[in-house]
């Protein structure tokens, strides 16, 4: 809970930092850069983070995150389970999108139908319809019963329907079109801020929308976003002042930034946690020496392989101190870590070889660890540390580094071809529900549950208690089920937490950032003084 | 000569053709584009709806036909990353990787050719072992160390010039230029710098030997003999028989420019095909990376064509040779 107060703090403090100077605060023009660009415009064409975080200063969702994660009206004022599968939304009134058309219910009923035909259809996967009651009323009704949706819908952007209607993009960019759809490089949506001039994977130019609804707490009024993927020229860009902040600091060059006048490094977490997973569910191992019998299915071995990796040594040597050593492999936001469940597992070698011995392989077994070696902070120095400390218990860990394309392709349903993998997580709702049910539950191809549990990690109870917790509307006795499959999984020790990422920026001593944990670029809280 | 351009010609697109098909299976192997198209939570029977609507069920051969078939079509297919025609991706990207090369080809030619040609003429002085000294660092030095001390330096010590990016640019329409403006100028000049390094001192080397070589042949001790004053026997005769490998040479290096410029591009941000290639990379992005491939077969024989038609015009022996 530590950490979690002190962030809370730091936002605070830079939310106090930032409100007194909303009035005359001078116009500002803010530069950053980052390694990737979102890869289109269209809000609803592919669901993937970095897009996220390039549109929500364009396009906004009923419900919103604000700079504390925590839920927050948008373009609904408010909203209500009005029973067990149907909610119900007030939208704002008096909301223009960037082209001047006004936004209402028939915008929102639009939006819902276009993303459930595009990539964002996933998020989506828990509503059965929509139905517009009035001009500024929808309501939506759920698969089944659930008390999270506004969660669900936080990247689910409102989008003008006449606009679509006339540029022909009614229907969502997808890879296997012909031809591109105009909202692939065009946006228009209410939120705070236009796209001026973009020119893809070079640089995005966002402009002030004088019309927004909402408060602006920042000042700044156009920015402009860099693609930049060498981090030591995005380092180079920040030193020489030609950028105000950049993304994704190499750890390694982290003091370097610190140590030069004006420059400091923010650090804030990301929802991502990184986790070890065995093969639990073949018989032998596919990429190993044992053949006749799969040592991972004896929980000794995965307790011993728990308490032979020291995950704090990982955090001071490989991470620079920029992780957080964790004991679920979820992060401290999301809702279900507790810091009884979260503390991390002391390691403690003699005992791991005794439990080797006790499982009936004192000498070992090798077998193949596959990482990826462009997808976290430093993962494949962490997957060669990973391999270095289970060699004490005398299991020789070959590491399998490749780009995250090729490590998708391997460990990845339908094949599940791995024996053991380091993998990174974050669940969109920020709710440990959803963990459980795509990584943890029984993998069952008819429901979609599990699907990514690439280990093959399977407990009954812990499968009953997933229905419970889909069905349960009530959040105290919800968070109860939550905290009795997660101790379940984590005694199971079917998956072994390594520890949560941190964000790591690069940012000029004269401007606030707010830095979420989604990885957004919120440029509405941004101020340059 | 007709016979010898349309021999050449034709060689050309059995070449193309065969380069399209290796492209294309090599990137097939490459990785699973599904890991960029679907959220990490995407349940199976989404998986298995993407996987058809992007054919990638379909053998390869039915599918290496009707992406030829497309090709020919004028049809190079919508990139997997940014669902952006192909076609249209790579047209804005090639005017910075084609600037890029030919600003580094310029810094060649004005540095390498005068600078080999010096060392040939008077390889003992000590002007000439200085630059031959010096050039050794050109040759051993990687491009991207170049390309990172030359920011270390003028960028973040000095101050001078921008470590990325392409600067302003100004669109012509069919092209976009960054050498009509200021920053565009400062932006180009230290990749350009970066990328020349090795053309430069290969240039110099190869000029020096050839100069040497053609200093100890018959013709020029001919016309030693005669008494030609030796300005004219360096730059009339010696050096138009020193060209023929020095332009194949620079011909070629055009073309490693244009194609493998990935790490430079990549160093300074430069928005043109490297970076392009490097991005599709990182996401499996298919139909993208077969396009590049074969796009930079095409440059590389067209350079090779033209350098091979205007050999006659150096030497007309060539053309005796072949008929």
């Amino acid at each position: 809970m530590k950490n979690r107060t002190r962030l809370v703090c730091r936002l605070a403090l830079a939310g106090s930092m930032l409100v007194p100077l909303t009035t005359g605060a001078v116009a500002a023009d803010f530069k950053f850069a980052g390694p990737l660009d979102a890869y289109t415009l269209d809000p609803h064409a592919v669901s993937n983070t970095l897009i996220f975080a390039i549109l929500s200063n364009v396009y906004e969702p009923l419900v919103e995150r604000g700079a504390d994660l925590q839920l927050e009206p948008a373009l609904a004022t408010s909203w209500k389970q009005i029973d067990a599968t149907t909610w119900e939304f007030d939208l704002r009134k008096g909301v223009k999108f960037q082209n001047g058309d006004p936004f209402n219910a028939d915008d929102v009923v639009f939006s819902m139908d276009r993303a459930r035909k595009g990539g964002v259809k996933t998020n989506l996967s828990q509503v059965a319809s929509i139905a517009k009651v009035d001009d500024y009323t929808v309501r939506i009704t759920t698969v089944s019963t659930d008390p999270v949706l506004p969660n669900q819908i936080v990247d689910w952007y409102i989008m003008d329907k006449e606009w679509a209607e006339q540029n022909g993009a009614v229907e969502p960019g997808s890879a296997n079109n012909k031809t591109e759809t105009y909202a692939n490089r065009n946006a228009n949506g209410t939120g705070p801020y236009e796209i001026a001039s973009r020119d893809p994977g070079v640089k995005t130019v966002f402009e002030k929308n004088p019309d927004w609804w909402g408060k602006m707490t920042g000042n700044v009024d156009t920015a402009t976003f860099f693609v930049i993927p060498n981090p030591a020229t995005r380092v180079s860009a920040l030193i020489s002042g030609q950028v105000d902040m950049i993304d994704a600091v190499p750890p390694q060059d982290a003091s370097q930034i610190d140590t030069t006048k004006g420059l400091h490094v923010q650090a804030g977490p990301d929802l991502r946690t990184v986790y070890l997973q065995p093969d639990v569910d073949r018989d032998q191992l596919i990429y190993g020496s044992e053949q006749s019998k799969n040592p991972f299915k004896d929980i000794r071995v995965r307790q011993a392989m728990q308490l032979a990796i020291d995950t704090t040594a990982i955090q001071k040597r490989i991470m620079g101190g920029y992780s957080m050593p964790d004991g679920l492999p979820i992060g401290q936001q999301v809702n279900g870590w507790d810091s009884e469940l979260g503390a991390p597992v002391q390691p403690d070698l003699a005992k791991a070889k005794q439990l080797m011995v006790d499982a009936g392989y004192p000498d070992g077994f090798s077998v193949t660890l596959d990482c990826t070696n462009d997808r976290f902070m430093n993962d494949e120095a962490t997957c060669l540390a990973i391999a270095a400390f289970l060699g004490k218990i005398n299991i020789t860990v070959t590491p399998r580094a490749q780009t995250t394309s090729r490590w998708a392709a391997q460990v990845n349903p339908p094949g599940y071809n791995t024996s053991l993998a380091l993998l990174g997580y974050s669940p969109a709702t920020y709710d440990a529900g959803l963990f459980l049910s795509v990584i943890v539950a029984t993998r069952d191809p008819k429901t979609g549950r599990g699907a990514f549990n690439i280990g093959g990690y399977s407990n009954p109870k812990v499968d009953a208690l997933i229905t419970q917790i889909n069905a349960e509307t009530d959040k105290t006795k919800r968070d109860g089920y939550l905290h009795e499959a997660l101790k379940l999984v984590k005694d199971d020790v079917g998956f072994i937490p390594i520890h949560q990422l941190k964000i790591l920026w690069g940012v000029k001593d004269n401007v606030d950032v707010v830095q979420p944990a989604n990885f957004g670029y919120p440029l509405r809280y941004f101020k340059v003084n | 000569m007709l016979s010898y351009v349309s021999s050449r010609v034709l060689q050309t697109v059995a070449v193309l053709l065969v380069i399209s098909f290796i492209a294309f299976l090599l990137v097939q192997n490459l990785g699973d584009p599904l890991a960029i198209l679907l959220p990490p939570d995407a349940t199976l029977a989404q998986r298995d709806a993407l996987v058809r609507a992007l054919h990638l069920n379909q053998p390869i051969v039915a599918r290496f036909f009707s992406f030829v078939v497309d090709m020919l079509h004028g049809n190079f297919g919508i990139s997997y990353r940014t669902q952006e025609p192909v076609a249209k991706l790579i047209a804005e990207r090639f005017p910075a990787t084609a600037e890029l090369a030919f600003v580094s080809l310029l810094i060649t030619i004005v540095i390498g050719i005068p600078a080999g040609v010096y060392c040939g003429v008077r390889p003992r002085s000590w002007m000439a072992r200085a630059i031959m000294f010096t050039s050794i660092a050109g040759v051993t030095l990687p491009n991207f160390v170049v390309g990172v001390v030359l920011i270390a330096v003028f960028s973040v010590r000095l101050g001078w010039l921008p470590s990325f990016g392409r600067g302003a640019t100004v669109n012509l329409g069919f092209w976009t230029t960054g050498l009509l403006t200021r920053s565009g100028w400062e932006s180009i000049i230290l990749p350009a710098i970066a990328l020349s390094t090795f053309q430069v001192t290969f240039v110099i080397r190869l000029l020096r030997t050839q100069l040497m070589e053609v200093g100890r042949s018959e013709h020029i001790r001919f016309a030693r003999a005669r008494g030609l004053p030796d300005r004219r026997i360096w730059y009339v005769y010696a050096i138009k028989n020193t060209l023929l490998p020095v332009i194949t040479i620079m011909g070629l290096q055009l073309g490693n420019i244009i194609a493998f410029s990935v790490v430079t591009e990549n160093v300074f941000a430069w928005p043109g095909l490297g970076t392009l290639f490097l991005q599709s990379i990182q996401a499996a992005d298919i139909p993208v990376i077969a396009v590049y491939l074969i796009f930079v077969g095409a440059v590389f024989m067209v350079i090779n064509l033209a350098v091979e038609l205007s050999y006659p015009l150096i030497d007309p022996r060539i053309l005796k040779r072949t008929s």
